[in-house]
């Protein structure tokens, strides 16, 4: 086997590249962020067409208390990371656990706000355009809360398992980018559901 | 060998068939991945070409009878997707798994494991698509294969309309090829952006590493929405929503919107690897380097932009605002600007080149003219006045066809016998390729030159027959004899492919005297592609390697 080198004088520069998985991540928020884009167009798009009812401002009511659960769990995500940088297991470990706590109980909102539509107000994802477009905007969210739940409690598996290292900051930086994103959607589709479609 | 080339030591050459077969399918390694790829969009390409030579035999005269209408359209549909993501995806997707790292210097992709996961999710799609031949038929006995069109018009896919499976297994297989293709794009963009070896800034990667950064970033932006659409009509078609319910109030044209959002960026996200192609090959056959390359930059990226903002010139006859037709128009037209830029630039690195006429040559000297011409027919059309009276006719099936066989496959031709030496070790038959050339020019000639006339005549697109008499009959003759020519050069292609993989002659590194960095590997390159990671100073390392006394990098 023959290669033929190439080798040329060094060339005098410091390289350094961004890191892949910031990248990665990157690039998948913006595939993700055209995907809700398509469903929030849909949404708007519909507002007001459905045939018969029952219509949003029957039944929806914003929920302000689950929403501040949500969007506060991105500063305590963002702290987790701080603190094991920092080295700081412990304290990781409490905002980490927070965080999935404050996930788990928007989730937990987004399920009483549906089971009370579908048996109170008799609204399902194929009642009229309103429960299409709305099961499915919010139901795209919650998955994506979903797996992001998933991906911490497994990162709090690994930390329970005395496996979790300060060299994993990264890693968690870029997981935690993720949920940013998700919290952010979910500003989105508080505006669109709950300020403009009713 | 040289002093800082690592010898490591082969794998026992004769392993049982299992073992071999085990290690293509778990492999994570780029360049096995990049020939999955390329073989998957192989096989799907003869049995496209089968579908289209059944309609071509349907159409060949008045009043035949060949297949039912049902089958015609079941053809047509099939032949679309299929070409579209079977064939043109994953070419594009193996040439850019096999080459860009080996072109930026780096041992793999970012994500090996992702990049196997992709393929094998768009391998899933193909056989998703297939597999409706058995199980479309589903509990209500009505189906087989897909036969809504490869853009699936709302209604058309509404339970009523499209009752059994075969719809469902085309949006499955769209929706899983779509998650191999952001999979890959999202790969490519992080590999050219993290792997680049060391002095590789981002003015002197080759323009084929520029040309597939800004392919995936359009893959991102376009794929998504048809994924977003997939699943809305997933949604309508299981749990009963109502997206594209015309009788719930829902809309069959924001289907057409969502559809195109995708479907027009995809037409670039196809073209922009096959541009990659020829700024390789040409300045190469050429012997100078490339005309201008920081305006090729600059054109590839505003044709992305630009490209993401001309889909509705899809829908000029569905009926849309004055607004919306004077700003699609306007868009449209202002995109063959850039890439006018790119064929002058072409034209100019040619001029006053030592040109060397091989195969790979050959077929982009092909794609510049008519790419041109599928270029300037694209003007006609977008002129929606013009449109209106064309749209859905023959000139339109014409239009599309010469950009995508005239222009993106004949560039993958030139791809392939430029890099086969490079991926086999051997060298392919030059005779056997110009006869390719010579027959596929033909064919492509006969058919898609004459399949203008019977569109401006008035000749609906997928329509099964027509009658007698109305001045259609000849093209239709000539446009299918074309495809006869057509099917004899694929034959001497894939049989020059094989023959020379078994008989060729052992190529070497650098057959064609090139300058990128995958020349400078041995052929087939290494698992680990380079011994030593290279440091580069110009965008032409291996011009600097092999003239020291005039090196590249100190003009740029």
């Amino acid at each position: 086997m023959s290669t033929l080198s190439v080798n040329l004088p060094a060339v005098n520069v410091d390289w350094r590249l961004p890191s892949r998985g910031r990248v990665g991540m990157y690039c998948l928020i913006a595939a993700e962020a055209a995907i809700f884009t398509i469903f929030v167009v849909a949404y708007l798009f519909y507002i007001g067409k459905s045939a018969i009812g029952p219509t949003p401002k029957d039944v929806l009511h914003a929920p302000i208390f689950y929403s501040v659960c949500l969007l506060s769990s991105s500063l305590t995500v963002h702290a987790a990371v701080r603190r094991l940088v920092a080295g700081n297991m412990a304290a990781f470990a409490r905002f980490w656990l927070l965080t999935i706590l404050l996930g788990g109980v928007f989730l937990f909102g987004t399920a009483r706000e549906w089971a009370h539509l579908i048996s109170q107000d008799g609204l399902t994802i194929n009642t009229n355009l309103f429960g299409t477009t709305y099961y499915s905007l919010v139901g795209l969210h919650a998955s994506h809360v979903t797996i992001g739940l998933l991906a911490m409690i497994t990162v709090a598996l690994f930390y329970f398992g005395q496996r979790l290292q300060r060299e994993h900051a990264e890693r968690l930086e870029i997981l935690s980018l993720y949920w940013h994103f998700v919290d952010a959607v979910w500003v989105v589709v508080f505006l669109v559901v709950y300020v403009i479609g009713v | 060998m040289s002093a800082n080339t690592i010898a490591v030591p082969e794998l026992p050459v004769s392993r049982p068939f299992t073992l071999r077969l085990h290690e293509w399918v778990t492999t994570v390694d780029h360049k096995r991945l990049g020939i999955l790829y390329i073989l998957f969009a192989l096989v799907f390409l003869i049995v496209g070409g089968i579908e289209a030579t059944i309609m071509r035999l349907q159409l060949v005269r008045p009043h035949n009878d060949l297949v039912s209408p049902e089958v015609f359209n079941r053809m047509f549909t099939m032949h679309g997707t299929t070409m579209i993501f079977f064939v043109a995806m994953p070419m594009v997707f193996g040439f850019a798994n096999y080459l860009v790292p080996l072109m930026i210097g780096a041992r793999d992709m970012a994500f090996p494991r992702l990049n196997a996961f992709s393929f094998w999710m768009s391998a899933l799609g193909g056989i998703f698509l297939y597999f409706s031949f058995l199980g479309g038929d589903g509990l209500y006995g009505a189906g087989s294969a897909p036969d809504v069109g490869w853009f699936a018009y709302a209604p058309l896919t509404a339970k009523t309309f499209s009752v059994g499976h075969s719809t469902d297994y085309w949006t499955l297989s769209l929706l899983s090829s779509g998650i191999g293709s952001i999979g890959t794009a999202i790969n490519i963009i992080a590999t050219i952006l993290c792997m680049r070896c060391p002095g590789m800034t981002l003015g002197k990667m080759p323009l084929l590493v520029w040309l597939n950064l800004v392919m995936a970033g359009m893959v991102i932006l376009a794929v998504s929405p048809l994924s977003a659409a997939q699943i809305m009509l997933l949604i309508d078609r299981y749990l009963g929503a109502h997206f594209f319910d015309t009788q719930a109030g829902g809309s069959a044209v924001i289907w057409m919107h969502f559809f195109w959002i995708f479907g027009h960026p995809e037409v670039y996200v196809l073209v922009l690897p096959a541009f990659a192609f020829a700024s390789e090959i040409i300045p190469v056959f050429s012997r100078k380097a490339i005309f201008g390359y920081p305006v090729m930059v600059l054109a590839t990226i505003a044709i992305g932009f630009i490209g993401m903002s001309v889909w509705a010139h899809h829908m000029f006859t569905i009926g849309m605002s004055a607004g919306a037709n004077t700003f699609f128009v306007l868009s449209t037209m202002a995109i063959a600007v850039p890439t006018g830029i790119k064929i002058f630039n072409w034209v100019a690195t040619m001029w006053g080149g030592k040109l060397r006429f091989d195969a790979p040559m050959l077929f982009c000297v092909g794609f510049l003219f008519q790419f041109l011409v599928a270029g300037l027919t694209g003007v006609t059309l977008a002129v929606a006045p013009l449109d209106w009276q064309l749209g859905n006719s023959y000139y339109v099936v014409a239009h599309f066809h010469y950009v995508i066989v005239g222009g993106i496959l004949f560039c993958i031709f030139g791809a392939f016998y430029y890099w086969f030496p490079k991926t086999s070790g051997k060298m392919y038959n030059e005779t056997l390729a110009r006869l390719h050339f010579w027959l596929f020019f033909i064919g492509f000639h006969l058919t898609f030159d004459f399949m203008h006339v019977p569109g401006v005549l008035g000749m609906p697109r997928r329509i099964y027959t027509y009658e007698p008499g109305r001045g259609w009959d000849i093209w239709n003759l000539i446009v299918t004899v074309g495809v006869v020519f057509q099917a004899a050069g694929v034959l001497v292609f894939v049989f020059n492919l094989v023959w020379s993989y078994l008989r060729g002659q052992a190529a070497g590194n650098d057959p064609w005297d090139a300058w990128t960095l995958e020349w400078s590997t041995s052929s087939p390159p290494p698992m680990y592609n380079y011994g030593v990671i290279p440091t580069v100073r110009s965008r032409r390392p291996l011009w600097d390697l092999k003239h020291p006394e005039d090196p590249d990098w100190r003009y740029e």
